[in-house]
């Protein structure tokens, strides 16, 4: 048979390392929503509470803080009400670093799906995000009844919020670029050497005391530690989204865009880390 | 000509054997130096060595090498090999799970994998929510899904459970449940490895039933893997035999499960030197002894009953009448079933006899037998020889004729079943 007939597909040892392959995972959309429907619908079962432990996450968190970081270390928060302070934080880093800690397990917790049946592999850490996104979208409605609540009833909490906050779509493009990005890198460089799983458990929770989550960017710079905070991407996110929600800190449109430059770059990197491994990673992982 | 549905050219695997971790790291720089800095292609390609499970050798092997096959349009292909000849690696690499070293695989139309049933399956999730899941992890959309719904349950047989999660099923309806959703999978092309070693004899039936369908009906490709001789035998038009990561042959599919037998096996449809084979008593073989066995059936792979032909030497001038024993035992040793020759046969010194045993009705269910044969005289036993061969059922047709093969003595099988045998006397 000599003529050359039309092949649907051809696989090779070798692909473009830039292909992103949007198309084959637009065809795969169904997947990806169940996927996301799986992550929120199976999470919360059989469990009491249910989906009400999104609200507990944050709320709980943000009264530990207080009482420790606040009551305990003394630690300023300008002018804002403690309490809000840290749960605009929390609220923000918790979608980060869900983003993160959990992309960075695609390939080895999936292996035995992976192992068996080939769908684009995006697709999971891109359903992680938007699971994550539908969380973030749960906590901000909470976030905001209580700024709210704390409006008309504390006004001493002093809440002002201003036109920053137009840019909240963008600093969550950016958290959630920066999650997926580190997360697909950690779970590509997984595959093989296992080192960088040891490294997420505690290295979110370090990453967040470089970053001005329970103390405001502008005691870093009383205590000189202002550049090692600010080569942080996720500083400016956090301090940008307070600042426009609670018009507490400042707003640096050099360190936003360091940002918005660090992620895409970062994240364009770890996509092609992420398809160069996932051809073959079932021989290694 | 029929139109190709995939093209296999050149394609090789290569695998690093051992621990993959940190000690392959300097094996990476080194690769790394030689292929991106240095240009030249991967330096451990030259030390892989044949996959060969049983010798050792280099750490590293071509799980595949040079392997070359179209598949036509329509064709139901049977990939046969021992365990490492690199089946399953041929399937995941068509599957995509993993990449091929070198080589090109070309596919015309969608291709669907089922290397295993009900992968993505979340046990906290209904079965409904596990079937749109689990065909969406297929390659379903969600709309074939919904269209097919109401078919896949009915084809599971689990209605009743459909709303209740997965964890709380027993393993066989989690199997039925998934096998249902993939049996509902519509691509121009499916692979299928072993899956059908699930839920019972029924359920197999129907899973069997729906892959000739698909096949037959439907005008699909498909590539199944198994060890099952039977299902092999049942579904494939054609055959490829893999051994040690290449492909032996390609040929129609009873060629090929004949090959396959024969060189995996130890098949052997007679014994023509008894005398060697060691007794468990040494006053056997003195005055008379057993020379040889044989199937009746020239072939070993066989579709008849089976009819065994055994040769006696008489040594002693005493010996005047001889009678014979013949056992089938199974795995764990125990008798079977047992025959005595109806009439003591006259015979005197030099001569040998050859005796005809045939074994008719009942039916013996598809399992693996052992041979046990002695000869007396009066009380005094001759010569005896205990599980020197055996046969496999594998199949039986409705008219009672058995499906199956000869084997040298070894491993195991088991049996309920009693034999009737008629016997004929020669020369």
């Amino acid at each position: 048979m000599e003529q050359d007939q039309h092949w649907t597909s051809i696989i090779k040892p070798k692909s473009s390392p830039f292909q992103l392959n949007l198309k084959e995972i637009w065809e795969y959309r169904d997947l990806l929503v169940l996927f996301v429907r799986r992550d929120i619908v199976a999470t919360y079962k059989q469990t009491l509470l249910g989906p009400l432990w999104l609200i507990i996450q944050p709320i709980l968190t943000s009264v530990v803080y207080v009482l420790v970081f606040s009551g305990l270390a003394s630690i300023p928060v300008d002018n804002s009400d403690p309490f809000l302070f840290y749960l605009c934080g929390t609220t923000a880093w918790i979608f980060f670093s869900d983003c993160l800690t959990k992309t960075s397990s695609t390939f080895v917790g999936n292996a035995s799906i992976f192992g068996k049946v080939y769908f684009p592999r995006m697709v999971v850490p891109l359903s992680i995000v938007l699971s994550a996104l539908f969380k973030l979208g749960i906590q901000l409605v909470i976030l905001f009844i209580v700024m709210v609540s704390m409006y008309f009833f504390k006004p001493a909490a002093q809440i002002h919020p201003n036109k920053y906050i137009i840019l909240l779509p963008v600093l969550v493009l950016i958290m959630g670029g920066l999650g997926l990005g580190f997360g697909i890198f950690i779970s590509s460089v997984t595959t093989k050497y296992r080192d960088f799983t040891y490294l997420v458990g505690f290295g979110v929770q370090l990453l967040m005391f470089a970053t001005p989550v329970i103390y405001p960017l502008s005691e870093a710079k009383k205590k000189g530690v202002e550049w090692l905070v600010s080569i942080n991407p996720m500083s400016s996110v956090i301090e940008t989204f307070r600042y426009g929600l609670l018009g507490n800190g400042t707003y640096n449109s050099t360190h936003l865009i360091y940002s918005f430059v660090f992620m895409v770059v970062f994240l364009l990197a770890s996509i092609v880390i992420f398809n160069k491994v996932e051809k073959n990673f079932m021989d290694t992982v | 000509m029929s139109e190709v549905a995939i093209r296999v050219e050149n394609l090789s695997k290569f695998y690093r054997l051992g621990y993959v971790g940190a000690s392959t790291i300097s094996d990476d720089l080194q690769r790394f130096w030689q292929m991106n800095v240095l240009g030249k292609p991967d330096p451990f390609l030259d030390l892989a060595q044949a996959n060969a499970r049983d010798t050792k050798g280099s750490d590293y092997v071509w799980a595949l090498r040079d392997v070359n096959f179209d598949v036509q349009k329509g064709e139901v292909l049977g990939i046969i090999g021992k365990n490492g000849a690199g089946k399953s690696t041929l399937l995941k690499i068509l599957a995509k799970v993993t990449g091929p070293t070198t080589g090109a695989i070309k596919i015309n139309g969608r291709i669907a994998s089922l290397l295993e049933v009900g992968t993505g399956f979340h046990p906290e999730l209904t079965g409904r929510e596990n079937i749109f899941l689990n065909g969406a992890v297929l390659g379903m959309r969600k709309a074939e899904i919904k269209a097919k719904f109401d078919e896949i349950v009915d084809f599971s047989g689990v209605e009743r459970y459909i709303d209740t999660p997965v964890k709380r099923y027993s393993s066989g309806m989690y199997v039925r449940l998934a096998f249902a959703v993939a049996a509902h999978l519509e691509p121009d092309i499916l692979i299928v490895d072993e899956v059908l070693a699930v839920g019972d004899a029924e359920f197999q039936k129907k899973c069997i039933g729906k892959i000739q369908n698909v096949s037959r009906n439907e005008g699909r490709t498909v590539l199944f893997v198994s060890h099952n001789m039977t299902s092999i035998a049942d579904l494939c038009t054609k055959c490829l035999f893999m051994k040690q990561g290449q492909v032996l042959s390609y040929d129609t599919t009873s060629k090929i499960v004949g090959q396959y037998l024969q060189d995996n096996l130890n098949l052997l449809n007679e014994y023509n030197d008894l005398v060697s084979v060691p007794r468990d008593n040494k006053t056997y073989m003195q005055r008379a002894r057993l020379l040889s066995m044989e199937m009746v059936q020239d072939n070993y792979f066989w579709k008849d009953t089976p009819e065994f032909q055994f040769t006696v030497e008489i040594i002693d001038k005493n010996i005047t009448e001889l009678e014979f024993g013949f056992a089938i035992n199974g795995a764990n040793g125990s008798r079977i079933f047992t025959y005595e020759s109806e009439q003591a046969y006259p015979c005197h010194q030099g001569q040998r006899l050859a005796f005809r045993l045939k074994l008719t009705e009942p039916t013996l269910v598809p399992s693996r037998y052992y041979l046990s044969l002695g000869i007396r005289s009066h009380v005094n036993t001759l010569d005896a020889i205990e599980n020197f061969l055996s046969f496999t059922i594998l199949d039986t047709d409705k008219n009672g004729k058995h499906f199956g093969f000869t084997q040298g003595p070894e491993i195991s099988g088991y049996v309920d079943s009693a034999v009737d045998v008629t016997e004929m006397h020669t020369k």
